[in-house]
């Protein structure tokens, strides 16, 4: 299967990123072929609405599962459309996280934190 | 001449200022921008109300025509696009209704439909006429609403009319602001009050707003606003002492100027003090 974890940086070793949305890259990990691919955050310097963006460039890399520490609301309405299981990462790098998920470890998030709305440019 | 009342923060005495304002004088407009949490109507208890309601545009999409190219998501500067299990969603509490989605869509597979965000009413508490929005819980955006309660005024130099601005200085308050011709601050005489003083100072300033305080809930201590007015040449237009009365009549959500003479007097005062600097102002300004 694979899993998207929001990184800081481009290897294993790095930490999970706290902010979903604003991640630099998104790490793809494919559990059975042990593979990692990242692809860049483009929703990073959105003006508004990052987490749905970024939410849709996890979409379209098909994983199955998503690990990071929060997310907003939107952002989760859109992988749960999409059929994407969203896991709580604990704070430490992407290589235990994935390990700690391989182990059953990690949970379901269950908190979902509302958005900061930006429409200061009305 | 409209007149927006402001304070950084809700209790400050907003909407006391406000409703007073607005009674003292022989035929005014209230009306209450602060859709979040519209109070001066309990006040005033508007009769023979009419209700609109407040619409605004968002894309809706004909999957039969809808080929995925996401053109329209790529546009959306506000992201209330996706395009999840081969099929385009719209989130519309994002949607700035810009129409742009729209216009850029190849397969003509957009179409506008209108989505409720609030209402308006509209009552008479005789002289005053009373007119309330209210932004639906769970909207982000009440500025449409701020627009149309303000849309189509009477603007005579003898009509009054008091816009109640939301607490703090985010964009609905600025949309209350644009079209008055003087704003009034509330601030209380506390070191909270200061730094929440100083958020609306800031958003006057930037609208180059002519504008005065008036400092509610004074003792006879020491007093932060007072001082920050002083040092910042902050013209204050009117002291309302702390008067149990007055806060009794006014969390009964009572009009004080409609219950005793004394408070019509000083409210009457207050708002001749702000006719004379829009006066002044106009003269200024058609001299420059
Ligand atoms: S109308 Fe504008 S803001 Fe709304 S979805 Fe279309 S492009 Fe985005
Ligand atoms: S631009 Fe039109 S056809 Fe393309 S994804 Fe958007 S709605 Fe569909």
């Amino acid at each position: 299967m694979k899993i998207a974890i929001p990184v800081e940086n481009k290897t294993l070793e790095a930490n999970v990123s706290t902010v979903f949305g604003r991640a630099n890259y998104f790490l793809i990990y494919d559990t059975e072929r042990e593979e990692s691919v990242f692809v860049d955050n483009l929703a990073q310097s959105s003006a508004g609405g990052a987490g749905i963006k970024a939410a849709q460039t996890v979409v379209d890399q098909k994983v199955n599962a998503l690990l990071t520490p929060r997310l907003g609301e939107n952002a989760a309405d859109i992988l749960e459309a999409a059929g994407i299981k969203i896991y709580q990462a604990i704070n430490a790098s992407a290589r235990k996280n994935i390990d700690a998920f391989g182990d059953g470890k990690l949970s379901l998030l269950d908190e979902v934190h509302a958005g900061f709305h930006e429409h200061g440019d009305n | 001449m409209k007149i927006a009342v402001l304070s950084g923060k809700g209790g400050a005495g907003k909407t006391l200022v406000a409703v007073n304002l607005a009674s003292v004088a022989k035929k005014s407009t209230y009306i209450d921008c602060d859709i979040e949490e519209p109070n001066g109507h309990l006040f005033f208890k508007p009769q023979a109300v009419r209700e609109e309601e407040v619409a605004v545009l968002i894309p809706q999409v004909n999957h039969d025509l809808c080929d995925g190219c996401r053109r329209c998501i790529d546009f959306c500067r506000y992201n209330a696009l996706a395009y999840i299990k081969e099929r385009l969603i719209v989130l519309a509490e994002l949607c700035h209704s810009c129409g742009g989605c729209n216009l850029v869509c190849p397969q003509n597979a957009l179409a506008e439909i209108e989505r409720p965000i609030g209402k308006i009413q509209t009552g008479i508490s005789d002289p005053v006429t009373v007119k309330t929005g209210f932004l639906n819980i769970g909207e982000a955006s009440g500025v449409p609403i701020i627009k149309q309660l303000l849309a189509g005024l009477e603007t005579t130099a003898d009509s009054l009319t008091i816009i109640d601005s939301p607490p703090g200085s985010a964009c609905n308050v600025m949309e209350s602001v644009k079209e008055a011709d003087y704003c009034i601050l509330v601030a209380e005489p506390t070191i909270f009050g200061v730094h929440n003083l100083n958020l609306v100072y800031e958003l006057v300033k930037l609208f180059n707003k002519p504008f005065g305080v008036v400092i509610n809930k004074c003792l006879e201590t020491e007093n932060p606003a007072e001082k920050f007015c002083v040092e910042n040449n902050i013209n204050i237009l009117a002291r309302i002492p702390f008067d149990r009365e007055l806060g009794l009549l006014n969390s009964n959500a009572e009009i004080a100027v409609r219950k005793k003479e004394e408070y019509r007097e000083k409210f009457s005062a207050l708002l001749n003090t702000v006719a004379k600097e829009v006066r002044h102002e106009a003269a200024a300004y058609s001299q420059r």
